[in-house]
């Protein structure tokens, strides 16, 4: 007996995988239907639907980053410290000190490379007409994840605390001083008015809600810190869940009908 | 792994330090992006010779036929030489020859330096890519076109102002975004053009045909694990081969010129050369966001569902792919790599002048109207309180509000009886107003644009009393 054939006989292996390798028909089946990780494919699958030049595998890549930048920010998290005393010097430390502070440069990397993926993966799906029905819905829900990749990564933008980040941060949170009548630099922002006192100034409007602050500073932060690394990952993680589900639940991968 | 000099070379510019074209670590460089290019020429003259396409020879050279391999075979050749000659270069690099001539630096920054020329080539580029798409997706043709593309950045790379931008260490994804965009848009249509001529010929999709079940274990499930141990290895490399960007620490007083949003905001930055903040940086974000939800339920057309086809979609792809391509991904391009110092644009091969000038002398649409009618703008008394003001702001921005509220509701419904004809009636009315409204949006930008450009147009309703500009 063969230290392999030992180790498969073993108690402790058959308790976790409750069937022999799937090497016959039967067994890959099974495997697909008992392993919680392979159980959201379907068993079987049609085969023009998994080309790669049908689906460029950009969703699965997507989320294999999504899965990456997880590890990875978690990882940076047990380093970082989200202060105007220690963010960037943490940053300078991963990068000239840390062992592994590549986990940086891959998160980084990961995150850029995981909005083009997205943008491909929305390409992919409306060419091939994958958003009609019965898809509707999944699109909507697709349309939403996209944006919240997008806002993941801006709100990772700032953390460096570099001169990048947070000029790229004022000039994208700029923007919302001018939302109509909520912005205080917005059209219409007089008709919320107690008086004659305006409701809507520069420490009350859209864009104070957004930094925490009247300027880029300690609140936006430590706000654009709990958003990056625990509201947006979890909202995403749960549109992410209802995404695959229905994939599964309206038809698949899309097919000529 | 010390990129502390990179980083003080980009702080410096506008110094009076030396810009050197070439360097001979830049020739070194080059050498070995030439030999990768052989490399993969030799690959594909390997396969062209397999697959033995010929080409005809024009009635001039005596006709006859030529293997398309021997095409690629003498490029191969030349490739090889031309990076023999970057590797063994040792005289000085102000002699290397091989170098971007200065006439062909010129002649390109005269198009991309400015807007409108830029924005009329994408547009052009855009429109020839639909014309001439049976041709552009041959498989030997695409394979040319990335050559050029490549050469196009090697040779690019000899010069110092183009290195500063593109090796800037988050402008490289955007770099192979281009490319990535590129490949797939090309492999859209090698296979929509396939399929639409299946259709022709009243054959079934290639999606439909060898469209067996299959076991997920193994084929999908070994196609995964190669996907995430390639994307792994990818970001290994690239994260040992290119640094993470970390610039000087946060200060809130020295103001970056240019201050540039993530580069994935580019295209909403771009808008705000044209439309005020509330429209490009909220509204019109809003209206993108919710105008792509709202794609599957005002597309009636059924056909197109699980298969690659431009001819049953025309109209469909051709808007979905004028919005990504020259008007999101252009737009990004334009705010990466032409956005200099005060926003002016600059051309790939330019210095970074902060002291460049550009005119602007923008007017506002009722200041046509009302001088073109020999008129002052109506104006309240001075200090009259809001009420007082309010008629006459009105009155006076009175062409603009017209002209708007011709563009979104009168222009449907002229649209609706002429060239949306069929879309009105399989639409109904809420739908196709949604429908002609989002359509109006998406063109609001070039419009602005062109008439930016032709008639110096700054807005169309102008109330900066009230933050209300459009």
């Amino acid at each position: 007996m063969s230290v392999g054939d030992y180790i498969r006989d073993s108690q402790i292996w058959k308790s976790v995988f409750r069937h022999p390798a799937p090497y016959d028909r039967r067994n890959r089946v099974v495997v697909m239907l008992t392993n919680f990780f392979l159980h959201l494919h379907p068993v079987s699958i049609k085969q023009q639907g998994i080309a790669l030049s049908y689906t460029w595998c950009m969703g699965g890549i997507t989320f294999f980053l999504f899965l990456v930048e997880t590890i990875t920010g978690v990882l940076l998290m047990f380093y970082y410290r989200p202060t105007l005393e220690w963010a960037f010097n943490d940053i300078l430390a991963l990068r000239d000190v840390t062992t592994l502070g590549i986990m940086r440069e891959i998160h980084r990397w990961g995150a850029h490379a995981m909005v083009i993926t997205v943008w491909l993966h929305m390409y992919r799906v409306f060419l091939t007409g994958s958003y009609k029905p019965p898809r509707e819905f999944n699109w909507v829900v697709g349309v939403i994840l996209l944006k919240l990749t997008l806002l993941l990564s801006f709100t990772g933008y700032l953390l460096p605390w570099d001169q990048l980040a947070i000029w790229a941060i004022t000039v994208g949170s700029n923007m919302a001083r001018a939302t109509p009548v909520l912005g205080h630099e917005g059209p219409g922002f007089q008709f919320l008015n107690l008086g004659g006192y305006d409701l809507i100034t520069n420490a009350s409007d859209a864009r104070f809600l957004l930094l925490g602050s009247r300027f880029v500073g300690e609140e936006t932060l430590n706000r654009f810190y709990i958003l990056h690394c625990v509201a947006i990952p979890l909202a995403a993680a749960g549109l992410i869940a209802i995404h695959f589900w229905r994939v599964r639940k309206d038809g698949g991968i899309s097919q000529p009908l | 792994m010390n990129s502390l000099p990179l980083i003080t070379s980009w702080l410096s510019l506008g110094s009076l330090e030396p810009h050197p074209n070439v360097t001979p670590s830049v020739i070194f460089g080059l050498g070995w992006l030439y030999l990768i290019l052989f490399f993969m020429n030799v690959a594909w003259t390997w396969r062209s010779f397999h697959k033995g396409h010929h080409i005809e020879l024009p009635a001039f050279v005596g006709g006859g036929h030529l293997p398309t391999a021997a095409i690629w075979a003498v490029y191969s050749t030349v490739l090889m030489l031309v990076s023999i000659i970057h590797l063994s270069c040792s005289s000085s690099p102000e002699s290397f020859w091989l170098i971007m001539p200065d006439f062909a630096k010129a002649a390109i920054d005269f198009v991309v330096a400015d807007a409108r020329r830029y924005f009329a080539v994408t547009v052009g580029a855009f429109g020839v890519m639909l014309l001439f798409r049976n041709w552009l997706a041959r498989q030997n043709i695409g394979w040319a076109l990335l050559n050029l593309s490549l050469l196009f950045l090697t040779i690019s790379m000899t010069d110092w102002d183009f290195r500063q931008i593109v090796g800037k260490p988050d402008n490289v994804p955007i770099v192979a975004m281009l490319f990535i965009v590129g490949f797939f848009t090309w492999l859209f249509f090698y296979r929509a053009n396939e399929n639409d001529r299946r259709a022709a010929q009243g054959r079934p999709p290639v999606e439909a045909e060898n469209n067996e079940k299959v076991l997920t274990w193994p084929d999908l499930v070994y196609t995964e694990m190669i996907c995430m141990i390639a994307v792994t290895a990818l970001l290994i490399l690239w994260g040992i081969a290119l640094q993470a960007p970390l610039e000087e620490p946060a200060s809130a007083v020295k103001t970056p010129n240019p201050s540039k949003a993530p580069w994935y905001f580019l295209g909403l930055q771009e808008m705000l050369v044209y439309y005020d903040p509330w429209l490009a940086g909220v509204v019109f974000p809003s209206v993108i966001i919710g105008g792509m939800m709202a794609i599957p339920y005002i597309d009636f057309n059924k056909l197109g569902n699980g298969y690659y086809t431009f001819n049953d979609r025309k109209f469909a792809i051709t808007t979905f792919m004028f919005g990504f391509l020259p008007l999101w991904i252009g737009m990004i391009i334009l705010g990466t790599f032409l956005r200099g110092p005060n926003w002016n644009v600059f051309g790939i091969y330019e210095f970074w002048d902060v002291h460049k000038l550009e005119a602007l002398n923008n007017v506002n649409l009722s200041e046509y109207f009302w001088y073109g009618l020999g008129q002052p703008l109506p104006m309240a008394p001075a200090g009259s309180d809001f009420w007082t003001q309010a008629p006459y702001i009105l009155l006076r921005e009175a062409p603009g509000f017209l002209a708007i509220g011709f563009y979104l509701v009168a222009l449907p419904g002229l649209m609706a009886g002429t060239i949306f004809k069929k879309f009105f009636v399989r639409m109904g009315f809420v739908r196709y107003m949604v429908f002609s409204n989002l359509v109006l949006m998406m063109a609001a930008l070039p419009l602005k644009m062109v008439l930016r450009w032709a008639v110096n147009l700054k807005y169309f309703i102008a109330i900066p009393e009230w933050f209300f500009n459009v």
